[in-house]
Parts: C-alpha cells; structure tokens; sequence
C-alpha cells in the first residue's frame, strides 16, 4: 500500500476543491519566511509530514504567532524522528478558528464487498477510539455512487449550519471520487473542521492501491516500513519477513508459510526469518531466496516447498547447485511434497541434507538444530 | 456429481497464447479436461496444445459453445477480459490472474451477478473435480475422486491438505480455490452453499486464513444452514500483529479476524477445527463415520 504524507493528500483534495487551510511545504527554515509573508496568514500550525499516527501527542505538531516562533518550529521538526520516522517536511498552514471537528472517510468493507462512506460528529481523535453508535455507516454500489438522498441524511446527522450541510454533499461526491478515480483504499478527512458556518478540511489520510499504481506512475510503492533485507526480497517479488528468532523458513504461498510458522513455534521454535516465494515453483527463486537467506545469518534453516507445477526433482536440484557454488553456514532441514517428491528427497540426501516427508518429525529436527532448551 | 465444473464443461482459456495459458491448457488437457477453444486477439486461426485460437470471445462461443471461461489475462486487462466473458453469455468464470486492482474486481463482480455471471477468483488456483474436469493451475497429481468438498483461500497449502486427503484415501468431489484477494467473486459462503446441495458431497474440508472476517461469516452460515460435517482449518495462529488498513478498517471488523476468532466461531458453529493441516484427515474420517 501507498501511504502518501498529508501535503500530498491535500494536492489531490485540491484537484478536487475540497476546501483546505492557507498552507505551503517547507523544507527547511529558509522557506518559513516566503511562506508565511506570502500565502499563508499567521498565527501558523506547522505539522511534521510523516505517516505514522498519534501526531499530536507525539509532540509533531506545533503552533506560532510569529515567523521567529515558525522558523524555530521547523528548525526543530526537520530531521527529528517520529516512531522511527524522519521528517524531511514541514506543512505551514494558518491556525483556523474551529466550531467544531467531524470525522469522514471511504474505504471498502471486504465482508459486503462494498465501498462504506463512514462518518461522526466525533472527529478529532482516533476514528477507532470513537464509540460504534457515534459512527454512521453508508454501504455504496459501486457503479452508483453515493445518491443525494444519503448526502442530505449525513448532513442531518451531522447536524450541520446551513453552507456547511450543502458543502458536505459536494465533499462526500469528491471523496468518493477520489477513491475511484485515484484507486484509493482509503480517503479519510479526520478533523473535517467546521470554521463559523463552512467545512475545511484539515487533515488528509489517503491510501493507495499497489496493484493499480500502473494507473498512477506519480505514486511509487514506497519500502518505508522494510528493513534493508525485507525491501531487497521485495524487489525481487518474495515476501521476506525477519521477526527476531533463529529459525530461518523457506516456504511457497502465504498460507503454507504461515501454516510452517504454526507448526514451529507449537514446537517450542522460535522462527527468526521467513521468505515466502509465492504461489511459484520456480526453482530459480528457491535459489535466490536461499542466497538471500544466509544473510539473515539464521542457526537453521527449514524449507518446507510444495512442488506444483514444477517438479520436486527440479526444485531439489536448483536448490543443490545453489549451496555448491555458496555451502551455507547453517544445517538444512528440508521438506518437499508434490510432484516427483521421492526423485527430489533422493536428490536432497545425496547432498547430505536432512530431508523429511512428514511436516512435525521435520519441525522437532528443526528446533533441536536450534538448540535452545 | 460435483460443484460447478464436471465431465461435461466446455473450457475457453482466455490469455492462452500466454505462457501461464500455453502451460495450464497442457495441464487442464492431461486431466481430461475438455479444452474447446482459446482467445487472444490478433492470433485467431492459430492453435495451442491442439486448442483452436480465436480473435475474440464471442467467435469462441460461435464456434465452440464454451460454458467456462479460464482467465490468464495480464491484471490491467483483466476488467476488459471479464466484460467480453459476461457479454458473450459464459456462466463461470475462472480468474487465475493476481494483482488485479480491486476497484476493477468491484466494477466485474456486480456487472457478472447482474448478467448471471459467477466470478471464481481473481488470484485464485481454480477448481477441479477429479475423474471431471480442472480450470486453473492446481498440481494434477494431489487429487483422487471421492466425496470429499474442498474449499480453500490458499494456494499451496490447499494442494498439500487436498494431497495429504488423497494419501489418508480419501477422495474429492470438488475442491474450490477462491483467492485471497479482498473481493473475490465468489466467498466461502457461496462453495458451502454449492456443497450442501450435491448429494456425493459427504463432507466439506474448509481452509481459511487470517485477516477479514470470512471465515466468521461462514461460521454463521454453517451453523444456520448446514447439516454436512465440516473439518476446518484456520493458517496463522502464530502469526505477528500484521499491517492493518489504517483505523477505518479496524472499525468494520473491531476485534474479528484473528485464528482464534475464526476457530471460536467455526468450533460454536458445530465444526471440527483442526490445529494444525496434517490433522484434518483423521477429522474427516471421524465426521464420515
């Protein structure tokens, strides 16, 4: 997914005129003067652009009455981290004078398979800390979109002035058509501020699609949270995934690997790493991934593989020519099913690697190699 | 009898002049299944496998009367793919690609049910019902023909359960890949429904997964509807708090969505749940006593 930073939400909210705050990006104390001598009045709010939650409280959020007051702001967010973050940016933007904050946003629901339009008067904090009745839900047919009826019914839920209820239809009609046109699996306003009798939005919550960012060349999948090892696997189409034990797993398919996972750890293991190579049976992969596995430098390594399509013997034998021309440092311990599995377990022994067919006589070898008591 | 496909399905494979296409129609052929025609615009007149290739869908109807259509289209064309499916008046559709955007899936799925379409997929390995036929990718070797039911989210973990099934003897009426993708064209409820209903299924093996809430609403369901024994198995019990979809998507499944929600409802719902895959033959042999 593409979580993109609030300024980059807010350039699409302003393509489709939802009304925002006076504001401008700096990205280091130079710009704070041009910006706020220009466009934006004081007294300022000056935000750290980073995507992790819980801003305010973080201390990433910070107010001026001065551009002195600004630029020591902005001198001090640039290049701070927030939860392992690093803010490169800063949004200026004027101080708005609030009547109130409501909450709205679309995403899909996966379990109706419909898009919901969800919506509080209770905006301003965390959307999941909000009492379930505080909430109301719109189910959207997809080729219909949100109907006015449903835009009037929010408004009077929401209880809103008069401009502000006649705004927010035209701001769910713009949401909506974000989420559609940008690919989006979730736009969400959260506060939506209301300034004397109108709406403004003063934050942006948008996240992309993967899948359809062949649509959106501007939008790149960022790494962000992957480790150096984790983005490497990624590139390479694998699913490479470290959570601090000793175990390395090699499985294919996402649930085969969280089923391999299961069985470890139900057996006193602890899995340090795992790759999972997807619904393939390339044998290439299984090479590349092991290559890539010594680097997580793990005390034994598990591949537990279902040779589909692609034969076990294929499988063994790519797996083979990879630890003769780099013998790892670590035992083996491999289990092979499928297609051709007695051709490919021969293979596998005549390595001198352990080869089982049966998963939890494998698992108990795995996690005596492990050696932890 | 079986689910949605058998002995008497005509298959068109879409994207068959592909390599995923050319690879899977010899695989389909050396099941037995009745490959009649293939697409892909610009090679009609050509064939693959010994499959006639067509310019368009609807001269592969013409010609051919095909009542499922196998998908290996390349995700952006997929939506296009799908509509040129459902316009030509195929009834099943079988979606093997992956990464297809699921705005696209939401705009195919309800354009198929209003038109009498069912969507199998996207992202998924495909059907097949042993001694019948197999749409997709599905390894040949694991299956044997029985009156067992199998419905799966999974890929690989579906052909090592439906492998270790045909090991313990225990044969297969159908067995159901749905995808794990967050729309897929037809849910856990829906296979259930479809078992319940072919009198040779005699018990339903059902493999779920964390994340969403699916396997809660197909526990509701058994536990409404169904009077066949179930033999469930939940991967990831162990798994690591993963990525969730921002707040919003925590208020919609609030607290759902773990293995042991899942197993919770599957157990209340009168359904055996098995810890781990290589227990749920000998679960199935006990529901079948």
């Amino acid at each position: 997914m593409v979580k993109l930073l609030e300024w980059q939400g807010k350039e699409i909210f302003r393509r489709y005129n939802i009304p925002l705050p006076k504001g401008g990006v700096a990205r280091s104390v130079g710009d704070v003067s041009r910006l706020l001598g220009g466009t934006v009045p004081l007294p300022a709010v000056i935000k750290a652009q980073v995507r992790v939650g819980g801003r305010g409280k973080g201390g990433a959020l910070r107010f001026a009455n001065t551009v002195a007051e600004a630029e020591a702001a902005v001198s001090d967010l640039i290049g701070k981290e927030f939860k392992g973050e690093k803010v490169q940016e800063v949004l200026v933007e004027e101080k708005m004078p609030l009547a109130g904050e409501l909450y709205v946003s679309i995403t899909l629901d996966r379990s109706r398979r419909k898009p919901i339009l969800m919506y509080s008067r209770e905006g301003g904090v965390e959307i999941e800390n909000v009492a379930d009745e505080q909430i109301g839900k719109i189910w959207i047919h997809p080729s219909v979109g949100v109907l006015e009826y449903e835009k009037r019914l929010v408004a009077n839920r929401m209880k809103l002035p008069a401009p502000a209820a006649k705004e927010l239809g035209g701001l769910i009609e713009a949401l909506w058509r974000i989420f559609r046109s940008e690919d989006a699996e979730l736009v969400e306003i959260n506060p939506l501020g209301i300034v004397g009798d109108h709406l403004v939005a003063l934050d942006s919550k948008i996240i992309l699609e993967d899948d359809a960012l062949f649509r959106h060349p501007a939008y790149q999948h960022e790494g962000g949270e992957m480790t150096p090892l984790e983005q490497k696997a990624h590139e390479k189409g694998i699913a490479f995934v470290e959570m601090g034990g000793d175990i390395g797993v090699i499985a294919n398919g996402a649930g085969l690997t969280m089923a391999t996972l299961d069985i470890i750890l139900e057996n006193g293991g602890r899995p340090g790493v795992f790759l999972d190579l997807g619904g393939t049976d390339d044998p290439a992969k299984v090479s590349e991934a092991f290559a890539m596995m010594g680097e997580a430098k793990p005390k034994v390594v598990f591949i537990n593989v279902f040779g589909g399509v692609t034969r076990c013997d294929t499988v063994a034998t790519g797996l083979v020519n990879e630890m003769k021309r780099n013998p790892p440092a670590f035992p083996l311990v491999t289990r092979i099913r499928g297609h051709n599995e007695k051709e490919g377990m021969a293979i596998l022994r005549d390595a001198g690697t352990q080869s089982y067919s049966d998963i939890a006589e494998a698992v108990r070898h795995v996690v005596q190699l492990e050696g932890r008591p | 009898m079986s689910v949605l496909v058998d002995g008497s399905s005509r298959i068109l494979v879409k994207g068959i002049t592909g390599h995923q296409g050319t690879i899977h129609t010899r695989g389909m052929k050396s099941f037995g299944t009745n490959v009649v025609a293939g697409d892909t615009p610009g090679k009609g007149g050509t064939t693959v496998e010994g499959v006639p290739v067509f310019n368009s869908t609807q001269e592969a109807v013409d010609a051919t009367k095909p009542n499922v259509a196998c998908l290996f289209v390349p995700a952006p064309y997929t939506k296009d793919a799908l509509f040129e499916t459902v316009d030509a008046g195929i009834p099943l559709a079988v979606i093997i690609t992956e990464h297809v955007p699921f705005h696209d899936m939401l705009d195919m799925l309800y354009y198929a049910k209003a038109n009498g379409t069912r969507i199998i997929g996207p992202n998924c390995p495909g059907v097949a019902t042993p001694g019948g036929a197999k749409v997709g990718i599905m390894p040949n070797v694991i299956f044997q023909k029985g009156n067992v039911g199998v419905v799966s989210r999974s890929g690989t973990l579906t052909y090592e359960i439906v492998n270790g099934l045909k090991e313990a003897g225990l044969g297969q009426t159908t067995c159901i890949g749905l995808g794990g993708d967050p729309v897929p064209g037809t849910t856990f409820i829906d296979a259930l429904e479809l078992f319940q209903n072919d009198p040779d299924t005699k018990a339903i093996v059902m493999v779920g997964e964390i994340g969403g809430v699916a396997e809660e609403e197909a526990a509701a369901y058994i536990k409404a509807k169904l009077d066949k024994p179930v033999v469930s198995y939940i991967a990831g019990i162990s798994a690591p708090p993963g990525k969730r979809m921002g707040h919003a998507g925590a208020i919609i499944t609030r607290g759902r969505g773990t293995a042991a929600s899942k197993m919770a409802a599957l157990t209340d719902a009168g359904a055996k749940v098995a810890k781990f895959p290589y227990e749920i033959p000998s679960l199935v042999k006990e529901s079948l006593r």
